[in-house]
């Protein structure tokens, strides 16, 4: 091959490396009065490395969504108003890691809530039980004393006597004179008079509409509405319409939900696995090494530097894509180091029956990886497919869809893209430098 | 080289496998599984506290719960029950606060019983699709059925090897089989196929190199020039997970070890059944061709 792509390819190593390196380095090192800094990265996202409910600590909830008294056009719907409800009780700031997610399980909806480091467990299943109640209430006079310390709730306290039972029907619609998008309601008759009552009281005034007593919206009446068709609109865009109308159908559709999974780890134990699993990951990280070193002198020495380099790159993607970090995630990634170094002993394995065949080191160096790349792709190919099926992409409802085992297949398909890039690209380049010359 | 024969040991390989495969089946059909809640629901819970074990099975007993196994470890306990709702776990913790207020709660899981059986169809399903997406893939990449076939019926074997040491390990060391399970039996597949793969690769080059020659040298030819490589790649990935199985936590201890099992399964697999399957399709092939 020619010197300069050789130096090239080389030297593209060493940058990612150096990058990788830099990214995986801690904000600041001191070491014997000396501090290093880390460079600060044109990169907006958190580099922190994200750890799981299993090793962070935290509680998973699984409930069962009961669908039955449901009609069958309002399902798909009232599970999305349901999951955008708990999400605002769980997370009403919506800074915490906590995460809601549905789940379709052999024709049954479920309901996944994880929350992270979270200490008081029973109020958190207090909170995402409550049956969702939607109320509207309208404004009160704050006699001028007491302004200064009226919350929004004490204004907006008299109730009109509406709530969600009342409710047909919301959707968002785009006004046809300014094109802007609004929320339209839809009240059943009994419905219409009480809200027809109420739009009389508080004409030109606000009746405020409360989910779990927290205002969702804070329409003024306009005009007396009387046939129960009422559109609310405002400054709208088409997300914050459509997250209304769905919270609208939380309080019109409530579901019943039936906790039937509850998983809790303490932070202890989080801390004292992800220790073990460290010290685990480091000693047979070293077995690895003196074994690569043991057996093929020198050419081994080259496959653990590619090894480290493997490890930065792969830290460097958890960081960067991100990764969240379980204990199945870390033996995923322990095995593909062992897959990743399956690549060097392959060629260098090859290497040695050509050296056997009377051939020049540089030359058996080239044949080697030249005829192991088949075996390496192929072999590497079957535990991509195993992979893809344990980390189901598609959300396939007759495939596994716990965390546990998609965190496992995560790291292991990451480690194998990782390791034959490492093992074949790398390896090879940094013998072509280092390597014998004649 | 001195080029090794084995294929000679076929005997020794069916012998083997047999032996294994039948204890395999006597352990599953006689003591079947330690199943974990994963897939029959109940409780576990993990709890840190200076009591002593009768202080716990009191406060259980004093709520109408049965304990199924408790067992402690320095100064905590891992409880096995029933699932409960949160009330009556939140009524246990108050419970034994009241005995010892630096109680701490490590670990605490419950889950219905309806869980258990999509777990149990699902590890039933992915093993079936992903054993039809290898045939097809090393078929295609070897354009040779026979290939395939040898395969994923090594697959199968190292599949019931595992599962039958598995429950055998349940049996006299309490493993429990959980959701990791199905991931570990799952990875055994697919790094079983990768040693085999690589063996096959190799016939596939031997073949096209010379084209008359003997299948079952072929094999032979392969398996010699391979086996170092399989073995010392086994080495490594054996370095790992006996860390783990030593080193690492309870949780991951028993998935760690049939990983381990399977590992070294996968590797005896290329060599003792996939090849020589590979070769007994052949000769059905070849007998066919002449009748």
């Amino acid at each position: 091959m020619i010197k300069k792509k050789i130096y090239r390819n080389f030297w593209l190593i060493v940058g990612i490396t150096f990058i990788c390196a830099i990214i995986n380095m801690p904000p600041k090192i001191s070491f014997q009065g000396i501090t290093l800094y880390r460079p600060t990265l044109p990169i907006k996202r958190n580099l922190e490395l994200r750890y799981g409910l299993d090793l962070a600590g935290g509680a998973s909830l699984t409930y069962d969504i009961d669908t039955t008294k449901t009609k069958k056009e309002d399902v798909l719907s009232s599970l999305e108003s349901l999951k955008l409800n708990i999400e605002r009780r769980v997370n009403p700031e919506g800074v915490s890691e906590s995460t809601v997610q549905l789940s379709k399980q052999n024709g049954e909806n479920r309901l996944i809530v994880e929350l992270p480091g979270v200490v008081d467990i029973n109020d958190a299943i207090k909170k995402i039980g409550k049956t969702a109640y939607l109320v509207f209430k309208g404004e009160v006079e704050i006699p001028p004393e007491a302004t200064a310390t009226a919350t929004p709730n004490d204004v907006y306290s008299k109730d009109t006597g509406v709530d969600g039972s009342y409710l047909t029907h919301s959707s968002v619609k785009i006004n046809t004179t300014n094109g802007e998008p609004e929320v339209a309601i839809e009240f059943n008759p009994e419905g219409a008079k009480l809200f027809e009552k109420a739009t009389k009281e508080f004409l030109n005034k606000i009746i405020a509409i409360y989910l779990d007593d927290t205002i969702i919206s804070y329409p003024m009446v306009k005009s007396v509405i009387s046939d129960g068709n009422a559109v609310i609109s405002g400054k709208f865009d088409t997300k914050s319409a459509k997250d209304l109308s769905l919270l609208l159908d939380a309080g019109r559709l409530p579901l019943p939900i039936n906790l039937i999974r509850q998983d809790q780890v303490g932070a202890t134990l989080g801390r004292d696995s992800i220790q073990k699993g460290i010290i685990a990951a480091l000693v047979g990280l070293g077995l690895v090494s003196l074994f690569m070193i043991g057996n093929y002198g020198y050419l081994g020495l080259i496959a653990d530097i590619g090894l480290v380099i493997y490890g930065l790159i792969t830290l460097t993607l958890y960081r960067l894509i991100p990764v969240t970090l379980t204990f199945p995630g870390l033996v995923g990634f322990i095995l593909s180091i062992g897959m990743a170094v399956d690549s060097n002993i392959l060629v260098f394995e090859r290497m040695r029956e050509e050296t056997r065949k009377g051939k020049d080191w540089n030359v058996a160096m080239e044949l080697g990886f030249g005829r192991a790349w088949d075996s390496i792709k192929d072999a590497n190919a079957c535990t991509i497919i195993t992979g893809l099926i344990l980390f189901n992409p598609f959300n396939w409802s007759f495939l596994n869809t716990s965390g546990m085992v998609r965190g496992f297949a995560v790291t292991l398909i990451l480690g194998i893209f990782i390791g034959i890039f490492t093992g074949v690209f790398v390896t090879r380049n940094l013998l072509r430098v280092f390597g014998r010359k004649k | 080289m001195h080029r090794l024969n084995m294929m000679k040991l076929r005997p020794l390989y069916i012998t083997i496998s047999f032996l294994l495969i039948c204890v395999s089946f006597y352990s599953i059909l006689t003591w079947g599984f330690q199943p974990s809640i994963d897939f029959v629901g109940g409780s576990v819970w993990e709890i840190k506290t200076n009591l002593p074990k009768n202080k716990i099975e009191n406060t259980f007993a004093s709520n109408n719960l049965t304990i199924n196994t408790i067992t402690s470890n320095n100064s905590s306990f891992t409880v096995k029950f029933n699932n409960i709702d949160n009330d009556t776990h939140q009524k246990l913790t108050t419970d034994l606060k009241k005995e010892d207020k630096d109680l701490e709660e490590l670990r605490f899981e419950t889950l219905g019983p309806v869980l258990g059986k999509e777990l149990l169809k699902k590890t039933i399903f992915a093993v079936i699709l992903s054993s039809l997406a290898l045939l097809i893939f090393i078929g295609s990449r070897f354009s040779d059925w026979t290939f395939g076939l040898g395969a994923i019926l090594a697959n199968f074997h190292d599949a019931i090897i595992l599962t039958g040491m598995f429950s055998l390990l349940g049996h006299f060391f309490g493993a429990e089989m959980d959701a990791l399970f199905v991931t570990a039996l799952l990875t055994t597949l697919s790094a079983s196929v990768h040693d085999t793969v690589v063996t096959f690769d190799r016939i596939r080059e031997l073949k096209h190199q010379n084209i008359k020659i003997d299948w079952t040298d072929l094999a032979n030819h392969a398996i010699t020039e391979t086996i170092v490589r399989s073995v010392n790649n086994s080495m490594t990935i054996i370095f790992m997970l006996s860390s783990l199985v030593v080193l690492g936590g309870d949780t991951t201890r028993w998935f760690a070890a049939a990983l381990l099992i399977g590992c070294v399964c996968g590797t005896y697999s290329s060599f003792g059944v996939a090849i020589p399957l590979v070769l007994f399709f052949k000769k059905l092939q070849k007998r066919r061709a002449l009748v």
